[in-house]
């Protein structure tokens, strides 16, 4: 096994192997939560902690677990992580947890936690595992939060609106509102906005990389002399 | 007679593969022990967190439908169910009582309105004792953003037009939304939420008319 070194694993997570614009994982939390920016940064935040959690501890246990119960065990640890997450959220952030919903328990089934947990945390060691997971956590959050306040901005002409549910109300401050005549669009907000802004993340990200690093984003061609 | 000849060996698992089984059992076993103490951990220490988490918004929003000085009396718990069909609810009603001195000051229903367009309505509906509305509030709904959502207070003071009205004002029949004949404003571009709301509000009128006596009773012992 080649190791990897850190700073491929971050980059990896972030940009090049990002969850959600380049795996295309974790696709119904995305859309369903992205209505403002601190839904998606909250959203994204608890599955970074799951993710994190869950590979270290499947890292640890790789060893000892037979490959034909492996399955059942990654997805009772990434539950009982699940079920810590949605406790405390629900004790200390409660306005959020309640704004979030259904979501965080959903988080059990996001493809991201267990392809991780598949692809990687059960073959590495604990400290690269835990990187991924960070990586790999924060590049979703990125596309969450950044998600989330485009389709606010567009679709409700606000930014942070909701940030006093994750800092408190001396955060409130931070609240961004555009001005009066701006109308805003409602399709924003709506589902089929979370569609077309993620088509457009994903076009932006694939020519940021085509112009940046001159690299054709169809794996499938092969160059030949 | 036939002679059925069937080799059953390959029921009977060898000596590794049962021992593998065993194995892999134990593992679950144990994986589910310990993921079922961490989780006994977490409840134990978050439980009184979110039992008060689960009281505040609904104190703020009994407050917004009867003011804290009308009632001295511990309102949360002071409750009774009623299960009544003219209330078209899909479950039991929770009644929150307000007592002052304890003589009865207003009652509160939590009433749900399932003909909104998007779903369920959650409402508060204050009625005083002298069948005069304290106040409404919605608490939650499944309507349309920037169409459905007036009925909310954020969005517009269309919820608070319905303060200090009775099944006097206005009168019964006037009780629907002015497409309908009645007296309150619609929203233009939705009829269906504010009429599912003046029904359900026109409901708990009519109910408390006629169950006021027995809302009210028990009364709470009186303090030795």
């Amino acid at each position: 096994m080649a190791t990897l070194s850190y700073s491929h694993i971050i980059h990896n997570g972030l940009w090049g192997n990002n969850p959600n614009l380049v795996q295309i994982l974790g696709m119904c939390p995305l859309l369903a939560t992205t209505t403002n920016a601190v839904n998606g940064l909250g959203m994204g935040l608890a599955t970074t902690l799951v993710l994190f959690g869950s590979n270290i501890v499947i890292s640890l246990i790789r060893d000892y677990v037979s490959s034909e119960i492996r399955i059942p065990i990654f997805v009772l640890i990434i539950a009982s992580f699940v079920t810590i997450v949605d406790l405390s959220m629900n004790a200390y952030v409660n306005d959020l947890y309640k704004m979030l919903g259904i979501y965080i328990p959903l988080i059990v089934v996001n493809c991201i936690i267990i392809g991780r947990a598949e692809a990687f945390a059960s073959k590495h060691g604990i400290l690269t595992s835990a990187m991924d997971g960070l990586a790999m956590g924060f590049g979703t959050t990125l596309v969450l939060t950044t998600l989330g306040a485009i389709r606010e901005l567009v679709g409700n002409g606000t930014l942070f609106s909701q940030v006093h549910m994750m800092f408190g109300d001396g955060a409130r401050g931070l609240t961004l509102a555009l001005p009066e005549n701006f109308h805003p669009a409602l399709v924003g907000i709506l589902p089929p906005g979370a569609f077309i802004g993620l088509a457009l993340l994903i076009a932006l990200k694939n020519a940021f990389d085509m112009r940046t690093f001159r690299v054709s984003v169809d794996t499938q061609k092969v160059v030949t002399r | 007679m036939k002679q059925w000849r069937v080799n059953v060996r390959f029921l009977i698992p060898s000596n590794e593969l049962v021992h593998t089984m065993v194995q892999a059992a134990w593992l679950l076993g144990i994986f589910g022990a310990v993921g079922t103490a961490a989780l006994v951990l977490t409840y134990t220490m978050t439980k009184e967190r979110i039992e008060i988490n689960a009281r505040v918004p609904l104190m703020r929003s009994l407050q917004q439908v009867v003011s804290n000085d009308r009632y001295d009396n511990e309102i949360t718990t002071d409750t009774l169910e009623v299960y009544d069909s003219s209330l078209r609810s899909s479950g039991p009603v929770t009644v929150y009582r307000a007592r002052k001195g304890g003589a009865p000051a207003a009652v509160v229903f939590t009433a749900v309105a399932s003909d909104g367009y998007g779903g369920n309505i959650k409402l508060l509906i204050g009625i005083n004792v002298d069948g005069t509305i304290s106040g409404v509030r919605v608490i939650s709904h499944k309507e349309t953003p920037g169409l459905g959502d007036k009925i909310e207070i954020d969005r517009s003071p269309w919820i608070t037009k319905f303060s200090g009205r009775s099944l006097r004002d206005p009168e019964t029949e006037d009780w629907a939304v002015k497409k309908d004949g009645g007296t309150f404003d619609q929203f233009s571009g939705a009829t269906i939420t504010p009429r599912a709301v003046v029904s359900a509000i026109k409901r708990a009128l009519q109910y408390y008319e006629i169950h006021r006596n027995m809302l009210f009773s028990p009364l709470p012992l009186l303090r030795p």
